[in-house]
């Protein structure tokens, strides 16, 4: 692309602190950079800079790896020591990538499911979970038998179409929903309850996270948990009493309802 | 489940990147645990879509989801208040041995994310620029541009920073 002997420009040298120059090219530079000391002084600041970094974190690679990081245990326990995060169902877990999907690398697909970012939304649903399920009086803002004005509400307030599901073959009835802050603007939660009282909540939100497969995440004090799944840049979290074959089935209920309604922003 | 030569592979590959993901990880968040945490998470994501992965370099491949993972990571962090103490400037503690190793760790710090990945997967984990373009899915225009401007600052924070370091000494 240059010729020996044009001149330097500043990429190049990034280039040549970096490594990247052809040979000639970085003769070319040296010489070059022998006769401007204020250049020289910048490559030498960067050079310092790589050197300090280096410096301060190379020797992480030489430590002993951990225990934790064995890969056969990974696979078994997904990760499992942090005890936190397990994948609920195969299928879905198929269904969430293949929706992420698409030709080419797939790293998209193969981060989708950060734990970190949706358990920041997984967190603020189990906290409103928490603090409205033990509500008598007032556990919704909207009672259930107002399904199509809330519907109607919740879509014109988070900014998309809603579709409550419908959970009465589960023995769960709709009491209700509300509106909630969410992580990027409103956020809206529904509410089930079951013959013997018990009470789930599906919490609706937008968020900026990837496609993700569903998670399994135990509650405060072990008495609620949640899962958690993304899909179409709508983050849902089914949040129930920590009974997990029960919270499976809601949430593959939920799941399979949303997924089937075509629920989703286009 | 039989494990063909494939499988061997790639399980092989992944585990040797392992110290260099670490490291990495290290200087992405600064913070030891966190970075392991954000190791484990890419490790388990990497095996759980072996499938998705179709050839390719495995060391690239996992250097980009640990990236987008970190970028989640603090995505969901600037959504919530955080409780972490506010950068002490009168800290005695820059002048000692470590004060080199401080100063570059809180410059790394005041980058912007994009040009930090940048920077450390080029000068810490020596992938070409070519190689650094397909982990950050951007052309090598961008991540020059990107290396540039991370060098830009990491220099005025360093040049910003030394006259307050020898007053203290």
């Amino acid at each position: 692309m240059n010729e020996p002997n044009s001149p330097v420009r500043e990429d190049e040298l990034h280039a040549f602190v970096d490594g990247e120059l052809p040979a000639d090219r970085r003769e070319a530079v040296t010489a070059w950079l022998a006769e401007n000391p204020e250049q020289a002084a910048l490559v030498a600041a960067w050079q310092a800079q790589a050197e300090s970094i280096r410096a301060r974190y190379g020797a992480v690679a030489d430590e002993p790896v951990p225990a934790r990081f064995d890969l056969d245990a990974l696979m078994r326990d997904g990760g499992g020591t942090r005890g936190r995060w397990r994948t609920v169902a195969a299928a879905a877990v198929i269904a969430a990538f293949m929706v992420g999907g698409g030709a080419g690398w797939m790293a998209r697909g193969a981060t989708a499911a950060a734990p970190s970012s949706s358990g920041s939304i997984t967190a603020d649903a189990l906290e409103a979970h928490q603090l409205y399920v033990v509500e008598v009086r007032h556990p919704v803002e909207v009672p259930g038998n107002e399904r199509d004005h809330m519907t109607a509400w919740l879509s014109k307030r988070l900014g998309y179409a809603q579709h409550i599901p419908d959970l009465q073959k589960l023995g769960l009835k709709l009491v209700g929903g509300r509106l909630l802050p969410g992580p990027t603007g409103a956020a809206a939660m529904y509410m089930y309850e079951g013959a013997s009282g018990e009470r789930f909540t599906l919490y609706c939100a937008k968020t900026t996270t990837p496609e993700s497969a569903l998670h399994f995440r135990e509650g405060a004090g072990d008495r609620f948990a949640a899962v958690t799944w993304v899909s179409d840049k709508a983050a849902y979290v089914v949040s129930g009493p920590s009974e997990r074959d029960r919270l499976e089935q809601v949430s593959k209920a939920i799941y399979d309802q949303i997924d089937s309604d075509g629920w989703k922003k286009s | 489940m039989v494990k063909g030569g494939g499988v061997a592979t790639f399980r092989q590959s992944v585990e040797a990147t392992i110290p260099a993901l670490r490291r990495y990880a290290r200087a992405l968040t600064r913070d030891a645990d966190l970075a392991d945490d954000l190791v484990q998470d890419t490790l388990v994501r990497a095996l759980r879509s072996e499938h998705l992965f179709h050839g390719g370099d495995v060391r690239s491949w996992l250097y980009t989801i640990l990236t987008n993972l970190n970028r989640n990571r603090l995505r969901s962090l600037a959504r919530r208040p955080s409780l972490s103490p506010i950068e002490d400037n009168d800290a005695p503690d820059l002048a000692g041995p470590e004060a080199g190793g401080r100063d570059i760790e809180r410059a790394l710090a005041t980058l912007v994310d994009e040009q930090r990945d940048a920077l450390l997967l080029v000068v810490l984990e020596g992938l070409t620029y070519r190689e650094v373009a397909e982990v950050q899915g951007v052309p090598i225009g961008t991540v020059m541009s990107r290396l540039a401007r991370a060098r830009v600052q990491i220099k005025s924070y360093l040049d910003g920073e030394r006259p307050a370091l020898r007053r203290v000494k």
